[in-house]
């Protein structure tokens, strides 16, 4: 039984090890270092958002907003620096804490006025594209010395891997958000309120402030992707991370998270990035398909999780009953 | 014993919610080291009170005093923090969390900030051991029956070592090992001075394990007695309310009249977990009553004759021929029609209006290829909304704008255009208003002499020695006794309820 939550995690971890290995055996130089690291930092900014989007989903909720998001803060922090002349330690320091009440705003939305999260942050999505438009329609390049030493930061691993500034910044979010999640009161209220956020409540749980934390994090983490994904194309463009909410939903439920929320751990959300990932590079490995082959991938592997994940609550729902029934 | 000191104390509480009032005046006393047992028919509003008393639930006035100093619950999570902790009816845990995070969640131990999840699961399996639970507190909830989750509910309002605990209804889903099991802790608890509510329609397990009674009907307070001073009688008499004089004369002549043949008769019906061997027969013509506490299998009856719940033994027989109930449509068509007990939920499509709400049975049974023209159904609505007096400017207003009364005769009136062999009405007069009451009784009667059958349960047992031809009474879902003609009055019906 206890194998049976674990379930879709192995079953993710499974198919990264088989896909991995297939383009290994396939391809010379897959199974490679170089590839491995490459994954994490061609993928950072996205593992960061779809760890914030694995939050949301866990306590219920869904939030659309991120990719604008990170336009938003791509834009901003670009502008900031490049117009400006602010240095870029400064433009985060003021881009991270208004993304953080961006958030709480939704957040707030979302409780008090018992609204759902898919229109609210439906809203906020158009709110910071629209905005990072206007600040620029045009792409801002970046050009600081600051970001020049980002680029040449890391060190090199055996095999021609490369760990960058982008991926120590992933790694040092995950294991906060590991902690968070699963060893601290905040994490625990989160799973609370994904369960049943009413009888949370009834047990004590503070869901009002967990809930405006939960998307204010989600914020949080999407402008910092945003500011990762300027160390990647020294640029910030208002049409940058078009769609990469929904990358990061299907990477969340790939990972094995439920999308009713209360289920599923940090770690999957990683290994469904990591999944997608390894996907897109067996394609351009393969050079003869064409890229949407990823989306058509992808869009089947969704189909697979939904109806395992649906096929494991029924199992849930008919254990429970036998155990009402045999009480009868 | 010492005398025992006032630990929490409610002076004049008052709920309100729009149009009802739940709570007027109420006034609670709890102990340290008592069990107080909280009494009192479906909707006297026990479950607002202990709302309102664990911070739930906003009162609209009054005050309430914990240890002498006055205080004010904004949040469970605050009176859980003063020490009252509480069960509530619905097991109110978190199926997606392990058991252990569900006994610890928000006092989780912890070290330099980081939840402890081998020590928390520890103390949950040492918690659990005091329940003689043996069970894996890493595995989700979930996974477990609903009697070992109460179960755990209740072990988790025991280790925020409370002063003030709880317990709503804890033992509806528990058997009776697992229930004395419940009382040896309760008992526990009790000599280390907790002060226990305990709610529950088991008057048997009131006088197990409570010191002290009080009792609520419609909203307000009955009395507080000792236990040991109150004969069960008369607390079966606070409960439901009836002033043991004024009942005898009541009692109408026209029912025993004549025996006609009979139209539904009970063989031995039993049903899974909720009736077992009982037997009733309805004659043409006659209103038969059923009384018994909540639980006792009133509303069960109703629903096997209505092809809610599928029999597991015994036999329906209906106009002489048996019938075989596997859904709610096979009774429709057999000519028998239900008005349920939860009107809110069950009854009246809120936001349609009267006449759609009448006409719904009536196209269920045509089908929806052959629609009822609307001036049909405005006919249909006009007679109906005079014949029943609905108070109404027109039949076009939507349902839930009418009072409680009025929506309970449109039900009726949605029953009656089929028109039935059988109507079974489940507590046809619950949160109606006096008036409207006398209305409804006056109905029956009439309608029996129009020759339709009729089964109807009541808790206003005056209500049901008025129409009623003959009064079946259940207990623990078997039926204790049969009474008609000169016997069946109001006191013999409370007997065999307390007695059996």
């Amino acid at each position: 039984m206890m194998s049976l939550r674990y379930l879709p995690l192995w079953i993710t971890a499974a198919l990264l090890c088989l896909l991995f290995g297939i383009g290994g055996w396939q391809f010379d130089g897959f199974a490679s270092l170089a590839v491995v690291s490459n994954l994490f930092s061609d993928n950072a900014f996205l593992l960061i958002v779809a760890l914030g989007m694995t939050l949301v989903i866990i306590s219920g909720g869904i939030d659309l907003s991120v990719g604008a998001v990170i336009a938003l803060s791509g834009v901003a922090v670009s502008l900031l620096i490049s117009q400006y002349q602010w240095h870029p330690l400064a433009a985060f320091a003021l881009i991270l804490p208004a993304a953080a009440l961006f958030g709480a705003l939704m957040g707030m939305l979302i409780h008090v006025y018992k609204l759902q999260p898919f229109i609210v942050t439906l809203a906020g999505m158009f709110l910071a594209r629209g905005l990072a438009t206007t600040l620029s329609e045009e792409s801002i390049a970046i050009d600081h010395s600051f970001y020049d030493a980002i680029a040449e930061f890391g060190f090199m691993l055996p095999g021609g891997g490369w760990v960058g500034a982008s991926t120590m910044i992933f790694i040092v979010v995950l294991v906060l958000v590991i902690m968070l999640m699963h060893y601290s009161r905040f994490g625990a209220c989160v799973y609370a309120i994904g369960g049943n956020s009413q009888s949370a409540q009834l047990m004590g749980v503070p869901v009002a402030s967990t809930t405006i934390a939960i998307y204010a994090l989600s914020s949080v983490l999407a402008a910092l992707a945003g500011i990762v994904f300027t160390f990647y194309t020294f640029s910030g463009y208002a049409l940058a991370g078009v769609g990469m909410e929904l990358d990061a939903i299907a990477a969340v439920v790939i990972g094995g998270t439920l999308l009713t929320g209360g289920s599923g751990f940090v770690i999957g959300t990683v290994l469904g990035v990591l999944l997608m990932g390894v996907i897109q590079t067996y394609i351009i490995f393969d050079g003869s398909l064409s890229s949407w082959w990823t989306k058509i991938v992808i869009g089947l592997l969704l189909f697979g999780f939904i109806v395992l994940q649906k096929l494991l609550s029924r199992r849930t729902a008919i254990t429970l009953a036998a155990g009402r029934a045999g009480h009868g | 014993m010492t005398t025992p000191s006032l630990v929490l104390e409610l002076k004049q509480v008052c709920k309100h919610f729009p149009g009802v009032k739940a709570l007027q005046n109420v006034d609670l006393r709890l102990f340290a080291g008592e069990v107080h047992a909280l009494l009192g028919e479906n909707g006297a509003g026990k479950s607002t009170l202990i709302k309102v008393m664990t911070g739930a639930l906003a009162k609209s006035s009054g005050d309430i005093y914990f240890n002498g100093q006055q205080c004010h619950f904004a949040s469970p999570a605050a009176a859980q923090r003063a020490g009252i902790s509480t069960v509530y009816q619905e097991v109110n845990l978190l199926p997606n969390l392990s058991v252990a995070q569900n006994l610890f969640l928000g006092h989780e131990p912890r070290r330099f900030g980081l939840i402890q999840h081998q020590k928390m699961q520890q103390q949950a399996q040492q918690l659990l051991l005091r329940f003689k639970l043996s069970i894996d507190v890493s595995a989700p909830l979930a996974q477990y029956s609903v009697a070992v989750q109460q179960l755990i509910a209740i072990a988790r309002g025991v280790a925020m070592s409370a002063k003030v605990l709880v317990l709503d209804e804890p033992t509806a889903s528990l058997d009776s090992g697992e229930v004395q099991m419940l009382f040896d802790v309760m008992r526990q608890l009790r000599e280390q001075g907790v002060a226990i509510v305990f709610i529950t329609h088991f008057l048997e397990q009131v006088y197990q394990i409570s010191d002290r009674i009080s009792v609520l009907r419609n909203g307000s307070k009955v009395g507080e007695y000792l236990t040991a001073d109150l004969p069960r009688s008369q607390l079966i008499e606070a409960m439901l309310g009836k002033e043991l004089q004024q009942l005898t004369e009541q009692h109408s002549a026209t029912n025993t009249a004549k025996q006609a043949e009979p139209l539904l008769v009970l063989q031995q019906i039993s049903v899974k977990g909720s009736l077992n061997d009982i037997s009733l027969t309805v004659a043409k013509g006659q209103a038969v009553g059923l009384a018994g506490l909540l639980g006792s299998g009133r509303t069960e009856v109703c629903r096997a004759v209505y092809g809610v719940d599928v029999l597991s033994g015994g036999e329906i027989q209906f106009g002489g021929k048996t019938l075989t109930l596997q859904q709610p449509a096979d009774a429709i068509k057999a000519g028998i029609a239900l008005c349920p007990e939860e009107r809110k939920t069950e009854g009246i499509i809120g936001p349609l209006s009267i006449r759609e709400n009448i006409m719904l049975a009536l196209q269920a049974r045509r089908g929806w290829w052959r629609y009822l023209p609307v001036k049909q159904q405005q006919q249909l609505a006009a007679f109906y909304i005079d014949k029943l007096q609905i108070a109404t400017p027109d039949a076009d207003k939507p349902i839930e704008q009418l009072s409680g009364g009025n929506q309970q005769k449109v039900i009726l009136a949605r029953w009656l255009a089929i028109n039935p062999q059988l109507l079974i009405l489940d507590e046809p007069t619950r949160g109606i208003d006096i008036g409207a009451h006398a209305e409804i009784v006056l109905l029956i009667k009439s309608l029996c002499q129009q020759g339709m059958s009729l089964l109807v349960t009541s808790s206003e047992l005056e209500e049901l020695v008025a129409f009623a031809g003959k009064v079946v009474v259940l207990r623990d879902r078997q039926k204790v006794a049969e009474l008609s003609g000169d016997n069946m009055t109001a006191q013999h019906i409370m007997q065999a309820i307390a007695e059996g």
